[in-house]
Formats: structure tokens, C-alpha cells, sequence
């Protein structure tokens, strides 16, 4: 089972890579943007069926290892196959 | 007095630390990060700086979950005193030995200069042979070297008179070269037995180098 995990600083939390980004479109003229933020993305391939527990095993790895809670949110996606 | 200096993969600050408190006369022994025990006798343990599995995922993200962690953890919650550098402090906080958390710098870029520093407090192990108010000039050099923490935690940080160091310029003015909040540079926890820093003490030990700033504070942790 494939299980997408996106990584987002928290609200509030300044993203100085976003705020870089931003100032590159702007100076592109892409005037529309009003802010970028950046994240990161981790696909999981995993040997489980039962989605319901592939959940509960990830949400543990994002709090033990793949977020740092203290400064970023994490949501858990299963993409249609 | 027995000082075990850890090594990961990627630590590359491990020499400079064992040559300073060779030099400052204590016995220093290098742990690999696979031991599952510090060297009986240990009373100091320090995680030095360096690129701890590459700075994958987050800077020491990785690095915690190595099997002497948890003897550093145990070391650490039994009031053991213990130092960390740069990678070091991001270890500390990565494991929640100290409160808050790091990310990249505010202006994205890989800072690598000598940076004055500001002592706030001095009730503690690591600067009690420093004044308040004294300005230092010793080396930084990270990418994710920007401190948070949310206000409640800053406030407790304060309260505690756990926030030891901040950034500032010769004279003593805030000067922030990462954007850390309130320009903190170093840390304590509650106990007062844990301490982190981005700048490297150990690089500033002798004056041919630019400074020896840095003796005075390791000085404290010995004992």
C-alpha cells in the first residue's frame, strides 16, 4: 500500500525557504503570489492491507521520526491506485 | 575528569573537541555511536558537531535513534552533564533533552564565521567562570542553526533562567545571524545539566586562532 506523507512548518512558524521563493517569483513578475510555503514529501511503500492500521503505523512514525512535531504538521494521504 | 565525546557518521568536529579538553587537562575518550554504554567513570559526555547522517531528513533527526543515545538519555535524566555543538544541540533537542526546536537559517544560507556572543546568565555549570554581560567572539557554522520555540516555552525558558547565550555584535547590541528568536544562541534545561549551543567553543582555544573565548566556558563544565 502506497501512503503519502506531506510535512508543513506549523502556521505561524516563519518559512525563511518559502520566503526566499517567494522573493524569486516576485522578481519573475509573478506578482499573483501572495505566499509560498515549502514542505516535504515522503511516500511510504508499505506491507499492510488494512488501511485503518496502516494509519495508526505511520501516524507513529511521523510523531517518532518523520516530523518534528514542535515545529511541524504532518498529514497522512493513501492516493487512489 | 573523564569526558566521552560521541561520534556518528558525519560528526566531523570530534578531534577539535577531544584536543580542547585535552588540553584543558581532562582525560578524553572518543565513543562510536553503535556502543551501547559510556565508558565507565564518564562525567561529561559531549555531542560534538559535524553532519550526523548527512542531514537527511532534518539535521539529527537520525542521529537519536543511534543505540548510545539511549545511554546519553539515561545519563542525562540521571543529572550526568552533557554538551552539545552545533549538530550537537540539534541532537539535544531532537531527543526533547532540551526544549524548542531548529530550522534552516533566515536567510538560507550556510553561515561560517566568528559571531560575539552575549552571556544572560551564568547560574549554571557552563558559564559560572563568566559575568553577565560579558561579550565573547567565537566561531559559528550551520545552515539550521535558527531556534524556536513557541511563547509559552520562551516564557518558561526565561523563568528558569535556562536562555545562557545570545547573538550580539562587539559592542554588545543584538546582531541575529540566523533568526533565531530573541537571538539565542544557547541553552540549559530545568536541572541545569544540559546544555546546547550552535557556536564551537572548542574553536576558540587559543588566541593563534582568533580567539580563546571558548576556554572560560568549557572550563566550566570541569570540575
Amino acid at each position: 500500500m502506497r501512503v503519502i506523507v506531506n510535512i508543513q512548518l506549523k502556521e505561524g512558524v516563519l518559512d525563511p525557504q518559502g520566503k526566499a521563493v517567494h522573493h524569486a517569483l516576485s522578481s519573475l513578475k509573478f506578482n499573483e503570489v501572495q505566499e509560498v510555503r515549502i514542505g516535504k514529501q515522503i511516500i511510504l511503500d508499505i506491507n499492510e492491507t488494512d488501511k485503518k492500521v496502516a494509519l495508526e503505523r505511520v501516524q507513529v512514525m511521523c510523531e517518532e521520526l518523520l516530523a518534528n512535531t514542535v515545529i511541524e504538521n504532518y498529514t497522512i494521504d493513501f492516493p487512489a491506485c | 575528569m573523564l569526558v566521552a565525546v560521541i561520534v556518528f557518521p558525519g560528526t566531523n568536529c570530534e578531534i577539535d573537541t577531544k584536543y580542547a579538553f585535552e588540553k584543558l587537562g581532562q582525560d578524553v575518550v572518543l565513543v562510536f555511536h553503535k556502543e551501547e554504554h559510556l565508558p565507565k567513570g564518564t562525567n561529561l559526555v559531549v555531542l560534538p558537531g559535524g553532519f550526523s547522517y548527512g542531514d537527511y531528513l532534518r539535521s539529527a533527526a537520525i542521529a537519536k535513534f543511534s543505540p548510545i543515545m539511549k545511554a546519553v538519555i539515561s545519563f542525562a535524566n540521571e543529572g550526568g552533564k552533557v554538551l552539545g555543538i552545533c549538530n550537537g544541540f540539534q541532537m539535544l533537542l531532537e531527543a526533547r533533552l532540551l526544549p524548542g526546536a531548529m530550522k534552516r537559517n533566515e536567510n538560507v544560507h550556510f553561515i561560517s564565521k566568528f559571531q560575539h556572543l552575549r552571556v544572560i546568565n551564568n547560574h549554571n555549570d557552563f558559564l559560572q567562570k563568566l559575568e553577565v554581560g560579558d561579550i565573547l567572539n567565537v566561531p559559528i557554522a550551520h545552515g539550521e542553526g535558527s531556534y524556536f520555540i513557541d511563547q509559552e516555552g520562551l516564557n518558561e525558558l526565561y523563568a528558569n533562567e535556562q536562555v545562557l547565550l545570545t547573538y550580539c555584535d562587539e559592542k554588545g547590541e543584538v546582531e541575529n545571524p540566523n533568526g533565531s528568536i530573541d537571538a539565542i544562541a544557547c541553552i540549559t534545561n530545568k536541572n541545569k545539566n544540559v546544555f546546547g549551543l550552535m557556536p564551537h567553543p572548542e574553536r576558540a582555544i587559543e588566541e593563534i586562532l582568533g580567539s580563546k573565548d571558548g576556554v572560560k566556558m568549557l572550563e566550566g563544565l570541569i570540575n
